[in-house]
């Protein structure tokens, strides 16, 4: 008999949602800042002042949500937990991850039935929390520069000294585009996921709910 | 009512001007070039007497030496005139070599030059000009017999302090740029811990380097230096914050095309390639040429010159970010990731398509109830 399992607790489904207007509005603002799509007809505006505005208070708003879903991993529920993005430490995280890459591929029929993340999927999340944490780490990196000797030049200005300036922007760059193909990807799988497996995959980021037949564990 | 100036009142001592006036310099000259060079050191006004004297009474010998270089640093320094700064500072400095400028040539100008060395060992302040070829046993540049390299290694090891004027010899410059053929290298790398001063640019800002000899002859010492060891109170600042353009990035205001309309308004070079956000210089505040322009002001954008590597990452020098390694100069970086976030589309797009058509992988089967 299907039962109803509370899988994402609130800080979970609260840091994804943070995280997802988080990145639209930082997309958005980083690349009118890289490539100033529009222009002012009168000086009294302020457009480009505007645009680095929202983009600094997101860049806090989105290290505040990134922060505090890191410390989650380590009080949350096992779904949400660190382990859960190292799946394939165990052999049967590695059978499945193998079983989940066959499926996705057209070289295997089934789907690995999980109650949270798929092993596959986790792994993709990993490398997103990596990802993360150079877009937060170099954004902070570059802000700091209009104020050499301050908090953020203070801890972190010495990165573009060894990285050098232009291609931490290049990286910071490239990494969006990267994000944007990787929200194509996870947006996909997740309404693929919720019409082959029937468990609410879609809902459960709203909710927390997921429908969870235990025999078929 | 009472000023800040009447409380500090920076009063240089008659007798020191009376001293100056012998020597030849103009009284109102000194004063001028003293308040000038305090201002660019980031000094208050109260120092002005404390410079007049150590400028008076101290007369540092300098030895300017010359490797992989255009002489562009030499030239700039030369031709400045702000206060008269290049001709005060010689008659201040003791110059006892200088490619540019000495009378003597050739073997005679060599042994002026060890012989200096040797009589003002550890006391001299020593100027270097251009990158050090390294390769090939460094005999890509040689002078009067000797490599760049062991010359260089020999006059910093002796000297009081080494400025290095110029982006060649901060960081390496033109010469090192990619392929970089004679492994050119700067003069940190080539003798490292020595005290040395960066002062980067192509070329110096003469202002920098006047204010950044008298800091040394006032102190006894060099300025303090941020992490690419250039002296703070010239390269403390972005351009970008201090640019006379920074209202019209700020509005949204950019030239599109040299010579539109935009760029003739004096608005943002930004569009245009302008590297003044990654660049820490005061050539906005300073500027050359007696303060006359500087490559902003005259329309130009910026093209990072005091930064390191910066004809290898500033370049393309007309666009925003360097080249993408592995793809087309005409690639940037959002047309490569334009097509990638495309490409992701479609595969999932096909993926979803071939998903659609699968049978027998949907779970839950025997739960889904068939409504009439």
């Amino acid at each position: 008999m299907l039962r109803i399992y509370y899988v994402w607790e609130w800080p979970v489904r609260i840091c994804h949602w943070i995280n997802v207007l988080s990145m639209i509005m930082l997309s958005m603002t980083g690349f009118y800042i890289g490539s100033p799509f529009i222009t002012a007809p009168d000086t009294s505006m302020y457009v480009m002042g505007w645009m680095r505005f929202l983009h600094f208070s997101f860049a806090y708003l989105f290290t505040v949500s990134v922060a505090a879903r890191i410390i989650w991993m380590f009080i949350g529920n096992h779904h949400a937990s660190w382990k859960a993005f190292i799946p394939w430490i165990t052999a049967e995280g590695r059978r499945n991850f193998i079983k989940m890459f066959r499926y996705y591929t057209f070289t295997g029929k089934k789907i690995t039935y999980e109650v949270g993340h798929n092993p596959v999927a986790a792994t993709a999340y990993l490398g997103i929390f990596v990802l993360f944490v150079f877009q937060i780490i170099s954004g902070f990196a570059m802000y700091g520069q209009f104020a050499p000797g301050g908090f953020w030049d203070g801890i972190l200005g010495g990165l573009n000294v060894l990285v050098g300036n232009q291609w931490m922007r290049l990286f910071h760059h490239g990494v969006m585009w990267l994000l944007a193909g990787f929200i194509i990807n996870h947006v996909y799988s997740g309404w693929l996921m919720d019409i082959k497996m029937r468990n609410g995959t879609m809902s459960g980021i709203f909710s927390g709910y997921r429908y969870i037949e235990p025999e078929d564990l | 009512m009472k000023t800040d100036l009447d409380v500090i009142s920076p009063l240089i001592p008659e007798d020191l001007l009376l001293r100056v006036e012998a020597k030849g310099i103009n009284r109102r000259d000194f004063i001028k070039f003293c308040t000038a060079i305090t201002a660019a050191m980031a000094l208050p006004v109260s120092f002005i007497p404390t410079v007049a004297q150590a400028v008076e009474d101290k007369r540092p010998p300098v030895i300017w030496v010359e490797y992989q270089s255009c002489s562009g640093d030499s030239e700039a320094f030369l031709r400045s005139n702000h206060p008269t700064a290049g001709e005060l500072i010689l008659d201040l400095i003791s110059l006892e070599y200088a490619e540019v400028i000495m009378a003597a040539a050739g073997h005679q100008a060599e042994e002026a030059k060890y012989q200096a060395m040797e009589k003002y060992k550890g006391q001299y302040i020593l100027i270097v000009e251009g990158s050090i070829p390294t390769g090939a046993n460094g005999v890509y540049c040689t002078i009067g017999g000797k490599s760049a390299m062991d010359d260089c290694k020999m006059l910093v090891q002796n000297a009081a302090a080494t400025i290095c004027v110029g982006s060649c010899s901060s960081f390496g410059g033109i010469p090192a740029a990619a392929p970089n053929p004679t492994e050119a290298k700067s003069v940190s790398q080539i003798v490292p811990g020595a005290t040395i001063i960066n002062l980067p640019g192509c070329p110096v800002n003469a202002t920098n380097l006047t204010a950044t000899i008298v800091h040394f002859m006032t102190f006894g010492k060099l300025p303090a230096v941020d992490r690419l060891g250039r002296p703070k109170f010239a390269y403390g600042k972005r351009i970008h914050d201090n640019c006379e353009r920074r209202g019209h990035f700020d509005a949204g205001q950019y030239a599109e095309a040299f010579g539109d309309e935009a760029q003739r308004q004096g608005h943002c070079l930004y569009k245009l390639g302008c590297k003044g956000p990654e660049t820490f210089h005061n050539c906005p505040t300073v500027r050359y040429n007696e303060g006359t322009s500087w490559p902003i002001m005259a329309g130009h954008g910026c093209i990072g010159c005091s930064e390191p590597g910066f004809w290898d990452t500033m370049s393309p020098f007309y666009r925003r970010l360097p080249k993408v390694p592995g793809f087309g100069i005409e690639d940037t970086a959002d047309k490569i990731g334009i097509g990638l976030a495309a490409a992701t589309a479609v595969a999932f797009g096909v993926h979803g398509v071939a998903s659609c058509f699968r049978k027998g992988d949907a779970m839950e089967e025997d739960k889904v109830v068939k409504e009439d």
